[in-house]
């Protein structure tokens, strides 16, 4: 099949489209976040190509905003990865989420769609599919938000990069981005539990806030995964 | 940092993106994970977000806030009020940074 035709055929899957929709409900958020993103690297210090390089390389907001002060102090590289590592943190965890779905595909593959897979990308995903197996239709599904997710923040993110004179800081539209977040966590909150791990996460993490590389991402991860196993176990012999 | 230099802290930066987000995904055999990794795997999604939503809110300069007069409290209870109304994220954003944007920009919040 000829590659226009692969793709046509791929753009009019009812699965890649589904991920597509379901992408494109928080990309207002997404988008602002992205445009903030922009913003802060160019008023940081970076040149627009380095920017912009950054936007398309790394392609992670959190990470490049963490990473963005270290560069311009003139930190140690090794300063640089080791934050972005604990910032990416809570990605390895969900790799291994990932390789449930992705084992059986050839490691290109797995890495490829691993670097493109965003928070968003796989809160949709294990939402749409909670049971951790590989089924029909996932790969559709999965490139489908990302076809919405990859786009939408590279182009917001380059026009903050433009723009980055024009918007004030003081207006705090990044703050559009955490009302995303804010409304995928809700989203999550299926069970009781969870509302019980959802407490603790964000208590933990206001309280251990000032610990290095961002380590209280982790404590607060770690914290309430032990509330969420006492709570478990409880209800087991109960 | 010199342009060059930071040319290779974003490839650096790039790697660590690859790495981290295909960590498990990375050998053809599976590595082992432990029962206590698997339970984490079961909240960590959620865990993760609200570990980055809640001091976002509540903190300033990694101080927790401790006036009233803060545009993002109102803004994220007026979000939350919406999001159960109504079970719709776009929305969400809209009725937050609706709140938001006035105390901010007029009050001085």
């Amino acid at each position: 099949m000829q590659l226009t035709e692969k793709l046509r055929a791929l753009v009019g899957d009812p699965d890649f489209r589904q991920g597509a929709r379901d992408m494109a409900s928080p990309s207002l958020g997404l988008a602002a976040w992205g445009l903030v993103t922009g913003v802060t690297m160019v008023k940081s210090g970076l040149s627009i190509p380095l920017a912009c390089g950054m936007s398309l390389l790394v392609f992670a907001g959190s990470a490049q905003l963490t990473a963005l002060p270290l560069i311009a102090s003139g930190a140690p590289l090794w300063v640089l990865l080791a934050t972005a590592f604990c910032v990416n943190l809570r990605f390895v965890i969900f790799s291994a989420q990932w390789r449930s779905y992705w084992a059986h595909l050839p490691r290109w593959r797995r890495l490829l769609s691993g670097y493109l897979s965003a928070d968003l990308n796989f809160v949709y995903f294990v939402k749409r599919y909670p049971d951790p197996v590989p089924r029909p239709g996932q790969q559709r599904y999965f490139w489908g938000g990302v076809a919405v997710n990859w786009p939408t923040w590279q182009v917001c993110s380059f026009t903050g990069i433009l723009l980055a004179d024009r918007i004030p800081t003081h207006w705090g539209i990044g703050f559009a981005g955490v009302l995303a977040l804010l409304g995928l966590s809700y989203a999550l909150l299926s069970e009781r539990m969870l509302w019980w791990v959802a407490l603790t996460a964000g208590a933990v993490s206001i309280a251990t806030y000032a610990l290095p590389l961002k380590l209280n991402i982790l404590c607060a991860i770690a914290a309430a995964g032990a509330v969420g196993w006492w709570l478990d176990t409880r209800k087991a012999k109960a | 940092m010199s342009d060059a230099l930071t040319w290779v802290a974003l490839f650096g930066l790039a790697g660590i993106s690859v790495l981290t987000r295909s960590f498990f995904m990375i050998g053809e055999k599976p590595l082992p994970i432990p029962g206590w990794l698997r339970e984490l795997l079961k909240v960590a999604p959620l865990a993760a977000l609200v570990a980055v939503v809640a001091p976002e809110i509540f903190m300033t300069q990694g101080q927790v806030i401790t006036t009233w007069q803060d545009a993002r409290w109102p803004a994220a209870v007026a979000a939350t009020l919406y999001y159960f109304w109504r079970k719709d994220i776009l929305g969400t954003i809209l009725v937050g940074m609706a709140v938001m944007l006035p105390l901010k920009l007029g009050l001085g919040w």
